[in-house]
């Protein structure tokens, strides 16, 4: 029993060997998440499903039409994947309004590990979540009918392009996170997510709505994602003339990589100042 | 042992002078200071929003000071946190456990965050559930666990690395009685291997099992310290309360209590027929009370041996320490807990009354 409370040798600390722990931490904090999806499968798959029960309720309730050439599904099915990545704020935000709230923070905190671990664990697992999400989405589109033209390059060009806008989407649901601090401001916040992710161009296009309406969505973030992705598979477009639908491949990579330069320095500073 | 780390060189296992910490216009902090040394279990006893928990969360490099210095196992909490986290270990007030992952599970976690490697953690998970008698549910997920349960899967987290200080605030807050004395157990199961333990409790019989030291808190700062013994001496310690038959004769029991008990200081309440005085020797003060007023014919309906109350405790320290200058704020608060005290020596006579 003596052994139980002798003092650990404590290990001498280099830059290099600094990094490392850092990285072991992270891959530690993910397993955490991994292995609370083994505990808890049924919120995995609701996760997993929720996004498909959308693409069939547009595809075959509200859909048909709406100014596209084509099949819908061509349309929608990309117009999904960016709607997907865009509601993994909320998954995330939850997640870390959650976890903050508990105790288990502090306990986290008051260990030699390295600080950033929780975030970086989160946003691993978070990522993980969402290639699952996209696998079965572009599973089940395809048989919908849905499928890309544009052979394998652009095709994991347009996942890249997906996941960098939700990566984009983790941090920012991070900050949102620790500046709303509550599980219930969580839900003030979902509130807002839905007319932004419907005030783009994943449903219908831009040109079917009045003017001011059609040069917000066109604006949109989730809209350049979606338009960008739909050209690299080579599924039809939204017809826009306008500048932002016509540099939508440009504006898909500044805008991700505009919210990370914010967001990110602004929630590792956030998290860091817990202490203060 | 020839190799001797910065650890085992400092004598102080925590030194914390002059210590602030505000929040807005709250003082949480102001003028705290603290020494412990070594090896001792250390009790911080306080009511709340005494400024414990803040204290232990500045001590545990929670929470920055806005001044003072602190130092936890020889390392400023400030410029060397690191050192610090790798040298303590940490129980609070609320489980800090993933409830969704089993006991094993959350140990292998905190184990691995510690750096011990995979295989090591693994290890280590497996001694502490064997120690704290949760083998058998050790694969459960923590949600399952009982609160008793939960606060020995803490307790076994907070010792991952075997701590050099641990910290246990309100370790037993909201446990029934038979979880209070699991983790009383085992926390005296801990000081034999030289562990430092800072210890936050309300409770001063809590106090009074654990610590070898014992600093009342209040308004943000240590207001007395001692041993128990001490402390009670200079509270008065344990307690004669006597009620009798006839208010006629109070002045009559009181002259007697003053000589069993060996005091002047005898308390009369006219309203309850109650005469009270602080004893040193419960016992011999009990058995003479009740000889000599048997002997000068005075009937007594209820005579009790009881400790002083932790609102007699504040109220001694804060209304003796004639040197600590008062001013009118801590007046105000001791005039809030005579008025507590009153209220609750009314309660207590309802309930007398109740009973005859």
């Amino acid at each position: 029993m003596t052994a139980l409370h002798a003092p650990a040798p404590v290990p001498s600390e280099t830059a290099g060997s600094r990094l490392g722990w850092a990285l072991a931490d992270s891959w530690t904090m993910t397993r955490r998440e991994l292995a609370r999806w083994a505990r808890q499968p049924v919120q995995v798959v609701v996760g997993l499903v929720f996004p498909v029960m959308l693409l069939l309720m547009f595809g075959y309730l509200v859909g048909g039409g709406r100014g596209i050439q084509g099949e819908y599904v061509e349309f929608l099915v990309p117009g999904m994947l960016a709607l997907t990545m865009a509601f993994g704020l909320e998954s995330t935000m939850l997640a870390v309004t959650q976890d903050l709230n508990k105790a288990v923070v502090d306990r986290f905190r008051s260990m030699p590990m390295a600080p950033s671990a929780v975030l970086v664990g989160r946003s691993v697992a978070d990522m993980l979540q969402s290639v699952l999400g996209l696998c079965v989405l572009l599973g089940v589109g395809s048989a919908l009918g849905w499928r890309w033209h544009d052979g394998s390059a652009s095709f994991l060009a347009a996942v890249g392009l997906l996941l960098l806008f939700r990566f984009a989407m983790l941090w920012l649901g991070i900050q949102l996170a620790m500046v709303a601090g509550r599980p219930e401001m969580v839900q003030a916040v979902q509130i807002l997510v839905w007319p932004i992710g419907f005030l783009s161009n994943a449903f219908a296009t831009p040109e079917s709505m009045p003017g001011w309406l059609g040069a917000v969505v066109e604006w949109n973030p989730m809209s350049a994602t979606a338009t960008a992705v739909r050209d690299l598979f080579g599924n039809p477009a939204a017809a826009g003339g306008s500048w932002a639908a016509e540099h939508a491949g440009l504006l898909a990579v500044l805008w991700p990589v505009a919210l990370l330069a914010v967001f990110f320095p602004l929630a590792v500073r956030r998290f860091a100042r817990l202490s203060r | 042992m020839t190799e001797v780390t910065d650890v085992t060189e400092v004598t102080d296992a925590i030194v914390a002078a002059g210590v602030h910490k505000r929040y807005g216009e709250k003082r949480a902090l102001d003028g705290f200071d603290l020494t412990v040394a070594r090896g001792t279990v250390h009790g911080l006893l306080g009511p709340n929003g005494a400024g414990k928990t803040t204290a232990v969360r500045v001590l545990t490099t929670l929470l920055r000071p806005d001044e003072g210095q602190v130092r936890v196992a020889g390392l400023d909490v400030r410029t060397e946190g690191r050192g610090v986290r790798r040298r303590i270990g940490l129980l609070g007030q609320h489980a800090a456990l993933d409830e969704d992952l089993s006991g094993r599970q959350n140990l292998e976690m905190f184990g691995r965050l510690h750096h011990l490697g995979a295989r090591r953690a693994g290890e280590r998970a497996d001694a502490l559930l064997e120690r704290f008698g949760l083998l058998d549910t050790g694969r459960k997920p923590v949600k399952q666990y009982s609160g008793g349960m939960r606060r020995r899967l803490d307790l076994a987290a907070s010792l991952i690395t075997g701590p050099a200080v641990l910290f246990l605030d309100e370790p037993t807050t909201g446990l029934d009685p038979r979880g209070r004395a699991e983790v009383w157990s085992a926390v005296r199961s801990l000081v034999g291997g030289g562990t430092t333990v800072l210890l936050t409790t309300q409770y001063l019989e809590e106090a009074d099992q654990l610590a070898d030291r014992i600093s009342v808190v209040d308004g943000g700062r240590v207001i007395a310290g001692g041993t128990a013994d001490e402390l009670k001496a200079r509270t008065g310690g344990d307690r004669i309360d006597v009620v009798l038959r006839d208010a006629d004769r109070l002045a009559d029991g009181a002259r007697i209590l003053a000589r069993t008990a060996g005091t002047y200081a005898v308390r009369t309440d006219v309203d309850r027929r109650l005469i009270s005085a602080p004893v040193t020797d419960r016992m011999a003060a009990l058995t003479e009370t009740v000889r000599a007023l048997h002997a000068d014919g005075i009937e007594a309906e209820d005579i009790v041996l009881r400790r002083p109350t932790l609102d007699e405790v504040f109220l001694r320290l804060t209304g003796g320490d004639s040197d600590r200058g008062d001013d009118h704020q801590q007046e105000k608060q001791r005039e809030g807990r005579q008025e507590k005290q009153r209220e609750g020596r009314q309660e207590k006579q309802r309930e007398q009354e109740v009973r005859a």
